[in-house]
């Protein structure tokens, strides 16, 4: 069988709320690829993300994950697909080994090599002296590496994160950005949002600007720069010049 | 700049409970102060015919009066005082666990043993109003039936919240002392439902142990009650005296229960602080490292295992099983008692396994159901959201089946035939609860439990009246038979139109 050379396809993905969220949104994302996702307060990235992993049903479009048309085939897009939040969702009441078991167990993980590579998950991430710890008593950062090894442990080959760094601290997110590099060297394809451009800048080999639910700038670094007619432009200064100078939303 | 003063404090914790009320009220949705009113004012009106049934009889009541009247209006108002002991002792709990403004005020200059003291009022004035409106009913209709002399029944009312509230403070700051932050919210909600429930309880063992019934007066009324209980000018008749119109009596119990609070504020304020900080959730519980590898198992399975650790780790139905259990106590001693008698002294024991059965479920449901922590996870994990509904269905009967069914195996061995309609009972019981909870289910932390009843008031009347309509059912099952069929036909219609208004038709 050949290999989708997209991890990740929109056509036309539309959700309206009380006003149009995402506006017949089209991106692809290739396969291996560390996509970074920006967009101000409210442009539709989390809407956006939440159709991809199969949160919210799309008005209209398609999603197509490796191949795979999520929206007939929701299983199958799930099962090589990880999604975090930036609001740790974790259960208060397991201990961070209990809960990845938890996520293994959800997507069908062989028991051989699990415990292994869930402990090497969570001392990677700084939680070894934690992992016999319940969570009730954790801070937001570490609610949030707890989030982040559940999303890993099962192997996924399509990593959405959204604002994965928010409430960590340097040394973490050093960690985490280590991490999903090692993943993405492995073959594996990152989609993030965040409001750290810095991030981006560093870690992301193509970035997309949505506005308004609208795809209004992607390319590499320099390709954003030759767009924007500025070749020493920081992505800061790129990035305002182009949220500010887009439409409003519909 | 100044800080704040204490009335500035309690007006802002007036506004606080008001909203926190009001919120209770309108089950959180849009502002409708009219309509809610009307709901309460309707709900209270309704309150006074089972008021008339529990207390008309003793509305004609003159002092002097008889030993056995005496017995049975303290042991009343015992009850009574430990149902709101019972609901200060959650209220105190919460306010040192789920308040989220106690960060800021404790990093503010304002004097801690004054907001603390305000506080710990706050709690009592709470306490004692939903005391006072619980008691309207009643005491409306002993004034009704009996005369203007049964409003003292209100300061009494006024004493013991206020009393409750103090004991309630003073338990819970003790079981900090003594258990630790960790553990005190658990054996506190323990404490708690044990309080509310274990004097009826009591009473109800002692009558079947004495006098093989369920009714909890045939020991309050019996001679042998009565020759052990002291005089009439016993301090421990005060409460019932004052009840009855006894001014002189009714000074000085309220004296005493506010130099209680008083007391309890003076010394426990100062140190109030440190033991809400003590209890902020960095508190640790670690388990034991275990060598045992992770074994993830099957899809279903994991999900099973989840909801099992959960649920034996919740301490809200960890108290409330216990309470369950309780309730059963006196069913399965009368079980114990009749064995050999036939079914006919047994068979009030259908009913109540029924409906425990019943309430069981539509909280463990909504727990599993409706309480996800994790909700973008498992919305995210490859399998079919059927899949996912059905395993935690399966977790909510799996524990339905054993908490009832040494109790229905029993009662076999003594009524087979009652046995088997209770089984029944049971089984359509639990999944009516639960279908109700999948029917109106909502997005919602496990720790949103308290609030469950507010979220969907159809979902929680249709919950208890179906585990009324089933438990009724199973009672008239083998002694009516007919009346048996209309009972289950109108739980069944009581089912269809939940069903037809839920949410999930849509």
């Amino acid at each position: 069988m050949q290999q989708p050379t997209s991890a990740l396809e929109l056509r036309g993905l539309t959700k309206r709320f009380d006003r149009l969220a995402v506006d017949a949104l089209d991106l692809t994302v290739r396969v291996g690829e560390f996509y970074a996702l920006l967009g101000a307060n409210g442009a539709g990235k989390t809407t956006t993300l939440r159709m991809v992993a199969g949160l919210l049903r799309p008005d209209e479009g398609s999603v197509t994950v490796l191949g795979i048309d999520a929206l007939r085939d929701p299983v199958g897009a799930k099962q090589v697909t990880a999604w975090v939040s930036d609001e740790p969702m974790i259960y208060d009441k397991l201990t961070p080994l209990e809960y990845l078991e938890f996520v293994a167990g959800l997507w069908g993980c062989v028991a051989e090599g699990i415990d292994r590579s869930a402990r090497d998950l969570l001392a990677s991430l700084g939680l070894a002296a934690h992992m016999h710890e319940r969570c009730e008593g954790f801070s937001k950062g570490m609610r949030q590496k707890v989030a982040l090894a559940g999303a890993l442990v099962h192997d996924p080959r399509l990593i959405i994160l959204d604002e994965p760094l928010t409430g960590l601290d340097a040394v973490s997110a050093r960690h985490v950005k280590g991490l999903l590099q090692a993943r993405v060297q492995a073959g594996c394809t990152v989609i993030m949002t965040t409001h750290i451009l810095e991030v981006a800048e560093r870690m992301a080999d193509r970035i997309g600007v949505i506005s308004a639910g609208k795809l209004i700038a992607e390319g590499t670094l320099d390709e954003l720069r030759r767009q924007n007619g500025q070749s020493d432009t920081s992505l800061e200064d790129m990035f305002v010049a182009l949220v500010e100078s887009a439409p409003a939303a519909a | 700049m100044t800080s704040p003063g204490t009335m500035w404090f309690a007006r802002h914790e007036t506004r606080l409970a008001w909203r926190e009320l009001a919120g209770m009220l309108t089950a959180g949705r849009r502002w409708r102060p009219r309509s809610a009113t009307v709901m309460v004012i309707a709900f209270v009106i309704f309150l006074h015919l089972p008021a008339y049934a529990v207390v008309g009889r003793f509305a004609d009541v003159r002092t002097p009066i008889d030993k056995p009247t005496l017995i049975v209006m303290t042991a009343s108002i015992l009850l009574a005082w430990a149902l709101i002991l019972s609901q200060a002792i959650e209220s105190v709990t919460r306010v040192f666990y789920a308040r989220a403004d106690l960060d800021l005020i404790m990093s503010s200059p304002a004097v801690l043993t004054n907001v603390f003291s305000v506080r710990i009022a706050a709690i009592a004035l709470t306490v004692t109003v939903m005391a006072m409106l619980l008691a309207t009913p009643f005491v409306d209709v002993l004034v009704a039936c009996g005369g203007a002399r049964w409003f003292a029944a209100y300061p009494v009312v006024i004493t013991m919240g206020l009393s409750a509230s103090a004991v309630a403070i003073a338990v819970t700051v003790s079981l900090f002392r003594l258990c630790g932050p960790a553990r005190t919210r658990l054996v506190a909600q323990i404490i708690s439902a044990i309080t509310g429930a274990g004097f009826v309880i009591a009473l109800q063992v002692a009558a079947i142990l004495s006098y093989g019934t369920l009714s909890r007066f045939a020991v309050l009324t019996s001679d042998a009650a009565a020759a052990i209980a002291p005089d009439a000018g016993s301090l421990l008749w005060w409460p019932a005296r004052a009840m009855l119109g006894e001014e002189l009596l009714l000074a000085p119990l309220l004296a005493c229960s506010l130099v209680l609070l008083g007391v309890t504020m003076a010394v426990l304020s100062p140190r109030f602080g440190n033991y809400v900080a003590a209890a902020s959730p960095k508190q640790v519980m670690r388990a034991a490292p275990s060598a045992r590898k992770l074994r993830p198992g099957t899809r279903r399975g994991a999900l099973r295992r989840k909801e099992f650790k959960l649920l034996w780790r919740d301490p809200w139905l960890v108290s409330q099983t216990l309470m369950q259990l309780l309730y059963l106590l006196p069913p399965a001693l009368m079980l114990w008692r009749s064995f050999g008698d036939g079914p006919g002294a047994l068979i009030v024991l259908a009913p109540v396994i029924v409906m425990a059965a019943g309430q069981l479920s539509g909280g463990l449901a909504w727990l599993t159901i409706s309480g996800e922590d994790a909700a973008d996870l498992v919305a995210t994990a490859p399998l079919p959201g059927r899949s996912l509904i059905s395993a935690k269905i399966e977790v909510v009967l799996i524990v339905i089946a054993v908490v009832f069914a040494p109790l229905i195996a029993a009662l076999a061995w003594a009524a087979p035939n009652l046995a088997a309609v209770t089984a029944l009972a049971t089984i359509i019981a639990a999944a009516s609860a639960t279908s109700i909870q999948l029917w109106f289910r909502v997005q919602a932390r496990r720790s949103q439990f308290r609030r469950r009843q507010t979220s969907s008031r159809i979902a929680t009347f249709a919950e208890a009246f179906s585990s009324i309509g089933w438990a009724a059912t199973a009672a008239l099952a083998l002694v009516v038979p007919t009346a048996a069929a209309i009972a289950a036909a109108l739980t069944a219609t009581l089912m269809a139109l939940t069903w037809k208004i839920s949410p999930v038709r849509d």
